[in-house]
C-alpha cells in the first residue's frame, strides 16, 4: 500500500480507487466511520445470531435445520401459550361441563362466557359454510332464523353439533335421504316438471294450476311420507317445510326441478371427534341465541 | 475561490497532491459551565422546581374515596379497567373526548401563554428545563461553580476528581430512577405498585417504563441538556408562528446597551452604553449563548442573564433591566428616541386564544356536570343483517351495551319503538312481544345483551328507538338503530 502512487483526482483533490471506466474514474469517499462500525456490529450480531438460535436451513439428507444454543421454536412456543390458555380456562370449562345447557343460557355469567368462547370456536370452525353470524349460504342452513329442518332445541342444536349430519362415521348422526328421482329413473322428467310445479303451489308461487292437479296423487305416493300431506315437512326425519319461503337449494322453478331430478343430501361432520365437550356446549349456546333457538 | 462551509468533499480546489485533511462531519459539542445565577428570576426558578416537582412526585400518593372497589387514588390512568381518574373526574372510555378536550384546552393555554409572555414555559416549567436545572445544581454542589468546573474538567484524573465525578453520576442516576419510579405510580395503585417494584411483583411494563423514564431522564437531563431544546424540541419552530413584536420575551436594550466595551471608575457614562461587556451574561446562560446578539433560537427564556446582568448594574450604581423582558416594538421605537408604546395585552391573537378556552372550557365544565351515568349502545349484527322467519316476519339482531357509572346494581327498564306490531326478546330473559323489560345491570361496570327484534314484513319504517331508563332515578338513554329487511 504504502509505496503504491497514489492518484489524486485534479478537480476534487480526492483519491480516487484506481478504477476506471471510459476515462471516468472513481473517487475513493469513504463510509462515515459510525456507518461502518453499525455495520460491523451486524456481522458480529449475525454471528451471534446463528450461534444461538435457528439459523440455517436443512439441505437434503440433513434432517432439520440447525436449532441453535437456544433451541428456540415459536412452534413450541405457540404450542405452550395454547396449553397455557386451555389451563387457565380449566375452571371455567369445568363450570360448562357441569352446568345444564339452559343454566348456561340463563346465567348471565356462565351465557357470557359461553357466547364469548361459541363465537370464537364459530368463527374458527362454523362460519366457512355457515357464514359469519351463521347467515347460511346454499345447501348450509342459515342459523340465524327460526327455521330448523331438525330440532331447534339446546339439546337439539347439540345433537347435530356432536353426531353431524349424514357423517358416515357417525352412527348416531341425523340421517335422511332423498331419492334421485330423475337420475335414478324413478319418474319421468315429465312427472318432475309437474311436481315443480306442485311444490311451487304448495310454497305459495306462480305455478300451473292443471300441472299441479296431474301429480296430486304422485305428491301423495313418492313425497308426502316425509314432506307431509301438505308439504309441512316432518323434522323427526329432517324434511323440509316446503310451504315456507326458505328453501336451502333455492326456491326458483330450476331450483326445485333440480332438486327432484338430482336430490341433494348435503353434510356436516360430527363434530365431538374434533372439539371437547365444553366447546361443543358453548357453541350449542351460541346457535341457538344467534336469532331462532327454540 | 470561495469555499463552502459544508463542503462534502474536503480539500475541493486545492489541486495539489496532498492528501485530503480528515474531517468531521459535526462540530463537537461545546461543553458549557453556567454560572450560578442570583437575583429575583432565580428565586421564581427555585420556586417552580419545588412546586412542580413536588406534584410530580408525591401527586400520585394522593387519595380520594370513590367507593367500595373503585380505586381510592386521586390520579390515575388505569388502563385494565379502562378508566382515567381525576379527583373528582372519572373519564370512561366512552367519555374518551374529554382527554382530547384537556389535550385541546393545555396547547391553547400553551398558546396564550407564549404569545404574551413568549417562551416561559421554555424558560420555568418544561420538564427538561427543570430536570437539567436539577442536575446542575446537583452538578454544582459536588463540583463547584463555573470556574471550578472548568478547572476540574481539563485536571489530570485524581482521587479527588474521581469522587466528585462519581458522586455526581450517582446522585443523578438516584434522581433519575426517582423520576421514573414515581412515573408508574400515575398507572397503578401508588402504595402496591411501589412495594411490588422492590419485591419482584410488578407488572413487567412497571420496571420497564421505569428503567426507560430513569435512563432517558439521566441521559437527557444529565448529559444532552440544552441540546435537546435546541436540536430535538419543535417548540423553539413553532413559537416562531406564535409570538410576534408586541409579546413579552428577554431582551438585550440594546438602544440603552450599545455602544459597549470595559470601563474604567473614572471615565464618563456620557457617550457610551451601558453594557460593561463584562460577560455575565453569558456566563450564567444555561444554553451557552450570547443574548446581546439578539433574540436566538437557542435561548429558552429563562431570563438567568437578567438576574446576572441586573447585578451587575445595581453594583456599577446604573439602573437595572439593560436585560429585561420587553417587547420588540418597545425597543425599536426607544432606539429611534420615540416613547415605547405600552405593553398591549389585548391583541387579535390573544383575544382569539382566550375566547376559545373559554369556550372549550364552558363546553367541558357542562358536559362533566351533565355527564350521565347510564349509557347504552346498540349495535347492529351486520352478518346476517336481517332473516325471514317461518312466520314470515323479518327479525334483525342487536347487541345492546349497558354501562353503569355508579358503584351500586341498577334496574334498566328497556323499550322499544318504532315500528307497528314490532316483538322482541332478549336472550336468557323470560319475555314476549313488545312490552318494556327491565334489565339488571352490574355496578360500576358493563352489562351486554342479546336482542332480538321481529318485525312483520311488510311494515314501512325502518328505524328503531331503543331507551334504557333507570327504574329509580329515571334518568334515560335512548338509541336509534336501523331495521333492514328485504328491499321492496
Ligand atoms: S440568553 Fe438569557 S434567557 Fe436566554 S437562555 Fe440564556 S440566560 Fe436564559
Ligand atoms: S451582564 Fe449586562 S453588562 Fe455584563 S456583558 Fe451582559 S449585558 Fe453587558
Amino acid at each position: 500500500m504504502a509505496d503504491e502512487i497514489k492518484d489524486i483526482d485534479d478537480h476534487s483533490g480526492i483519491e480516487t480507487t484506481g478504477h476506471s471506466w471510459d476515462g471516468i474514474k472513481e473517487l475513493n469517499n469513504p463510509l462515515p466511520r459510525w456507518w461502518l462500525y453499525v455495520w460491523y456490529g451486524t456481522i458480529i450480531w449475525a454471528v451471534v445470531y446463528m450461534v444461538f438460535m435457528p439459523a440455517i436451513p436443512a439441505l437434503p439428507g440433513m434432517g432439520t435445520n440447525t436449532t441453535g444454543l437456544r433451541n428456540h421454536s415459536d412452534r413450541d412456543l405457540v404450542a405452550a401459550a395454547v396449553a397455557d390458555l386451555k389451563e387457565a380456562r380449566v375452571e371455567q370449562s369445568a363450570t360448562l361441563l357441569e352446568a345444564s345447557l339452559e343454566e348456561i343460557e340463563t346465567d348471565r355469567n356462565l351465557q357470557q362466557f359461553a357466547l364469548a368462547m361459541g363465537e370464537s370456536l364459530f368463527g374458527d370452525n362454523c362460519a366457512t359454510c355457515h357464514g359469519a353470524g351463521g347467515r347460511g349460504a346454499i345447501g348450509y342452513p342459515t342459523l340465524a332464523d327460526d327455521v330448523w329442518l331438525w330440532d331447534g332445541t339446546l339439546d337439539g342444536i347439540e345433537y347435530t353439533l356432536r353426531h353431524g349430519i349424514r357423517h358416515d362415521d357417525d352412527l348416531d348422526t341425523r340421517f335422511s335421504l332423498m331419492p334421485s328421482f330423475g337420475r335414478d329413473n324413478l319418474l319421468s322428467t315429465d312427472q318432475i316438471d309437474d311436481l315443480t310445479d306442485y311444490v311451487l303451489r304448495v310454497s305459495g308461487q306462480p305455478h300451473d294450476g292443471a300441472a299441479a292437479d296431474r301429480v296430486a296423487d304422485l305428491y301423495q305416493q313418492q313425497c308426502a311420507s316425509c314432506h307431509g300431506a301438505n308439504g309441512q315437512g316432518d323434522r323427526t326425519q329432517g324434511a323440509p317445510d316446503l310451504t315456507d319461503q326458505e328453501w336451502l337449494f333455492g326456491g326458483s322453478r330450476d331450483d326445485i326441478y333440480n332438486t327432484i331430478y338430482n336430490a341433494r343430501n348435503s353434510h356436516m361432520p360430527a363434530w365431538q371427534d374434533r372439539l371437547d365437550d365444553a366447546s361443543i356446549k358453548a357453541l350449542a349456546v351460541y346457535v341457538h341465541t344467534l336469532g331462532g333457538g327454540e | 475561490m470561495g469555499q463552502t462551509t459544508l463542503n462534502i468533499h474536503p480539500g475541493a480546489g486545492s489541486g495539489g497532491p496532498t492528501p485530503p485533511p480528515h474531517k468531521d462531519l459535526y462540530a463537537k459539542r461545546e461543553q458549557i459551565y453556567p454560572k450560578l445565577a442570583h437575583g429575583k428570576f432565580r428565586l421564581v426558578k427555585w420556586v417552580v422546581m419545588a412546586v412542580t416537582l413536588g406534584v410530580y412526585y408525591l401527586l400520585p400518593w394522593i387519595r380520594w374515596e370513590r367507593g367500595e372497589g373503585i380505586p381510592n387514588q386521586a390520579v390515575l390512568a388505569d388502563f385494565e379497567s379502562e378508566k382515567f381518574y381525576f379527583f373528582f373526574i372519572e373519564i370512561w372510555p366512552q367519555d374518551i373526548h374529554f382527554l382530547a378536550g384537556l389535550l385541546i384546552l393545555a396547547a391553547l393555554v400553551l398558546f396564550l401563554v407564549t404569545s404574551l409572555l413568549g417562551r416561559v414555559w421554555c424558560g420555568y416549567t418544561c420538564p427538561q428545563t427543570v430536570w437539567t436545572d436539577l442536575y446542575i445544581w446537583v452538578e454544582r454542589a459536588f463540583e463547584g461553580d463555573r470556574a471550578a468546573r472548568m478547572r476540574l474538567d481539563k485536571a489530570r484524573w485524581s482521587f479527588s476528581k474521581f469522587l466528585r465525578k462519581f458522586g455526581k453520576h450517582v446522585v443523578w442516576l438516584v434522581i433519575a430512577f426517582w423520576t421514573g419510579g414515581a412515573f408508574i405510580l400515575y398507572w397503578h395503585d401508588a402504595p402496591t405498585v411501589a412495594q411490588g417494584w422492590f419485591t419482584g411483583e410488578a407488572p413487567l411494563s412497571a420496571y420497564w417504563f421505569a428503567g426507560l423514564l430513569t435512563l432517558t431522564t439521566y441521559f437527557l437531563a444529565g448529559w444532552m441538556r440544552e441540546q435537546v431544546c435546541t436540536y430535538m424540541c419543535p417548540w423553539p419552530r413553532i413559537q416562531a408562528a406564535l409570538t410576534d413584536e408586541h409579546a413579552l420575551n428577554v431582551t438585550y436594550r440594546y438602544d440603552r446597551g450599545e455602544p459597549r466595551g470595559p470601563k474604567r471608575k473614572s471615565e464618563s457614562w456620557d457617550d457610551r452604553g451601558d453594557c460593561i461587556d463584562c460577560d455575565q451574561c453569558v456566563q450564567v446562560c444555561p444554553v451557552g449563548i450570547d443574548i446581546r446578539n439578539g433574540p436566538q433560537l437557542e435561548c429558552i427564556h429563562c431570563a438567568l442573564c437578567v438576574d446576572a446582568c441586573d447585578q451587575m448594574m445595581t453594583k456599577i450604581g446604573r439602573p437595572t433591566g439593560l436585560i429585561a423582558y420587553d417587547t420588540d416594538v418597545a425597543v425599536a421605537a426607544r432606539a429611534a428616541h420615540q416613547t415605547p408604546p405600552k405593553y398591549r395585552i389585548l391583541r387579535s391573537r390573544t383575544v382569539l386564544y382566550t375566547l376559545l378556552i373559554g369556550a372549550i372550557g364552558v363546553l367541558m365544565v357542562w358536559g362533566l356536570a351533565t355527564k350521565a351515568t347510564i349509557e347504552a349502545n346498540v349495535l347492529k349484527d351486520r352478518s346476517p343483517p336481517f332473516v325471514q322467519l317461518s312466520t314470515s316476519d323479518i327479525q334483525n339482531g342487536y347487541t345492546l351495551k349497558l354501562v353503569n357509572k355508579l358503584a351500586e346494581p341498577r334496574q334498566m327498564e328497556i323499550s322499544i319503538t318504532g315500528i307497528e306490531g314490532l316483538s322482541y326478546t332478549v336472550i336468557g330473559i323470560e319475555h314476549e312481544g313488545a312490552a318494556p323489560l327491565e334489565l339488571p345491570v352490574e355496578p360500576y361496570g358493563v352489562d351486554r345483551y342479546r336482542i332480538l327484534v321481529s318485525a312483520p314484513a311488510g311494515a314501512p319504517q325502518r328505524q328503531l328507538t331503543i331507551s334504557v331508563r333507570d327504574v329509580d332515578t329515571q334518568e334515560t338513554d335512548t338509541n336509534r338503530a336501523s331495521f333492514r329487511g328485504p328491499n321492496r
